[in-house]
């Protein structure tokens, strides 16, 4: 670079001075996923509409006259907030593991929250009428995601105890240990799918594709609390992920308390994201593909990737959802079957787009 | 004059080997040190002890007079920055933000302009500010090197707001650099050491380190074999025994140590030929 360069260089930094405008893209992205999904449905709603009854909404909550506005605001409203919620928790939980494995390939799978949630959901699926329904009759509904919100938790916390010793937590044990217990849930869901009955198969495949379908207002705001926090939280530790992909003692060096961003990064995912599969169940590929397409776009630097992944997370999964209800009406897809047949082919894409592959 | 970094009886413990064993030293400021001493000596877990990252099984160390490890992550960081061997990225940095990891830590106190303006200077300084805009992970590993020079050097810079008396240590700084960049780091790391920066620095070649060391530290099997000034410190007998191969002891003229070859004969310490002198490597 000539030293005119440097000097513009120096005059307006940025490495990729594309960054606020991409943020600003992808929020608009979120908006426009946001709108086609309150309009797209078995009845269709143009823009204008849609617009109308949701600040109608807003100035008087109590104008719930139409049919199409309970419509909007009973069914899709809170389905579309499920989506954005959820789809931004998987994908700022992807970026966040990928950051503190510092490894590309991580997803919030190696800390167990998706084995022990998936465990605890096979559970109350085939062993949850036999166990519960002698004391309380029939299962109450909120058994399967309270059961597989707390399996994920649970998991997180004994892996995280496994790997931590004397106040330090090894990353890498914590990944074998989260492998071991992916496969021994594995075994364990194999038992019982073989175990189940026909209908109680049936609502486990369901359940381990992912569904958006039967979102209320009571579900999008309890999984709110447990979403939003991580949400927030990404600019404290964007900080500290930046630094630890040097590694840890690196980080250390630099002035991060590596074991705190460790912790609380852990923790913070185990939350969403068993929040959020308690809520819909297994929604695979969002994790992985998102971070990895802004890092294409955008870099690595996390104050730029955690909220670019959240963003762009909630419009695929918006979109995704979209489709998923709209394209077999006036029967639903999982969604996750979508998000994997999509995504895997764009990502294989994209790695035999770039001749070095994604690592570089 | 009071030591700005003190060890006192420091021992190291792993997996039941001794990797270092019982070590006094103490770092004036504006000290130039150099670690010298064979591989598996306990020179880098020296320094890993020095900076505050490993915690001696036995001893303490103390910064001007407090306990190290009392003083907390971000703290330190703006009283030492530590230039690791080697450090991959698995994700697509550019050189600029690597460089910048160094101040945004340090320099938060800063305006943004300033810490760019930081980053920018001391990846001019270690003569990489050409490759800002590349993808770290597409750099050879001699250019890495002075990127992280660049990176601890930003970091001390921004550290001043808050710290005046600072250490730097360099863990084999020049292992990949051509001889011109060997050169230039060290005399860059001189001149800061000139304007009272502490540097304690890992080197492998000889020559470079009696030439640019006001101290050597000589290490072996975990232990302090000698501490001094370099001639005082590096005598051929203990060169013999610390490194167990036989030096020429150096002429008269201050020409540099001479390595003798198995199957060579002893050369005279003027002979341009015979032998092969360290600083041919």
């Amino acid at each position: 670079m000539t030293s005119v360069a440097l000097h513009a260089h120096r005059m307006r930094f940025g490495p990729h001075p594309g960054k606020p405008l991409l943020l600003a893209a992808l929020a608009a992205l979120v908006l426009l996923a946001s709108f086609v999904a309150l309009g797209l449905g078995a009845t269709g709603l143009p823009p204008a509409r849609v617009l109308r009854i949701v600040t109608d909404a807003l100035a008087d909550s109590a104008a719930l006259g139409s049919g199409d506005a309970l419509i909007i605001l009973q069914i899709r409203l809170p389905r579309l907030l499920l989506g954005l919620l959820i789809g931004a928790a998987l994908a700022s939980s992807g970026a966040l593991m990928q950051g503190l494995f510092r490894n590309p390939l991580a997803d919030p799978s190696l800390i167990g929250v998706s084995a022990g949630a998936a465990l605890a959901a096979a559970t109350t699926i085939v062993l949850g009428d036999a166990l519960l329904a002698p004391l309380t009759g029939p299962l109450p509904f909120m058994a399967l995601p309270v059961g597989a919100f707390a399996g994920g938790l649970l998991t997180t916390l004994a892996l995280y105890a496994i790997a931590t010793r004397d106040g330090r937590t090894s990353i890498p044990t914590m990944l074998l240990a989260g492998v071991a217990f992916g496969a021994f849930s594995g075994a364990i869901m194999g038992l019982f799918s073989y175990l189940s009955d026909d209908r109680q198969l049936r609502d486990l495949s369901f359940w381990s594709l992912g569904s958006l379908s039967g979102a209320t207002w009571t579900k999008v705001l309890t999984a709110a609390p447990f979403i939003l926090p991580t949400l927030l939280a990404m600019p404290v530790l964007a900080r500290g992920l930046n630094a630890l992909s040097l590694g840890e003692a690196e980080a250390f060096h630099l002035g991060v308390s590596v074991q705190r961003v460790k912790a609380l990064t852990i923790m913070l995912v185990a939350v969403a994201v068993g929040a959020s599969v308690a809520a819909t169940g297994m929604i695979g590929f969002v994790g992985i593909m998102v971070p990895h397409v802004l890092r294409l776009m955008a870099g690595a630097d996390h104050r730029m990737l955690l909220p670019a992944s959240a963003l762009l997370g909630a419009a695929l999964l918006v979109a995704a959802d979209t489709v998923a209800r709209t394209v077999v009406a006036p029967a639903e897809l999982p969604i996750g079957i979508l998000t994997a047949a999509i995504g895997a082919p764009f990502f294989l894409w994209l790695l035999l787009r770039r001749p070095g592959g994604l690592g570089r | 004059m009071t030591a700005l970094l003190e060890a006192e009886a420091i021992s190291y413990r792993s997996g039941g080997r001794i990797l270092v064993d019982n070590v006094d030293l103490s770092f004036a400021s504006g000290s130039f040190n150099i670690v010298i001493g064979p591989n598996g000596a306990g020179k880098s877990t020296l320094l890993r002890i020095l900076c505050g990252e490993l915690h001696p099984t036995t001893g303490s160390i103390r910064w001007n007079g407090e306990p190290l490890h009392s003083i907390p992550a971000w703290r330190l960081a703006h009283r030492r920055a530590m230039m690791p061997q080697a450090s991959d990225l698995n994700f697509p940095f550019t050189v600029f933000e690597v460089a910048s990891l160094g101040v945004e830590g340090t320099g938060r106190g800063l305006t943004r302009e300033d810490r760019q303006r930081l980053a920018l200077d001391a990846l001019e300084e270690a003569d990489v500010a050409h490759l800002a805009l590349r993808n770290y992970q597409s750099l050879s590993g001699g250019e890495r090197q002075r990127v992280h020079f660049a990176r601890v050097l930003a970091q001390l810079k921004a550290g001043q707001s808050l710290e005046r008396q600072q250490v730097l240590f360099l863990d084999e700084p020049i292992a990949s650099l051509d001889l011109k960049h060997q050169l230039s780091l060290l005399q860059i790391s001189r001149r800061l050491a000139q304007d009272g920066l502490t540097v304690v620095a890992v080197l492998h070649d000889l020559q470079l380190a009696c030439g640019t060391a006001d101290e050597l530290i000589v290490m072996q099997a975990g232990r302090l074999v000698a501490r001094g000034k370099p001639d005082a410190a590096l005598t051929p007998q203990r060169m013999a025994e610390v490194f167990g191969v036989e030096f020429v002891a150096p002429g008269p003229a201050s020409s540099p140590w001479r390595l003798v070859l198995e199957g060579s004969r002893r050369p005279a310490p003027a002979s341009p030929t015979a032998g092969s002198g360290l600083a041919d490597r």
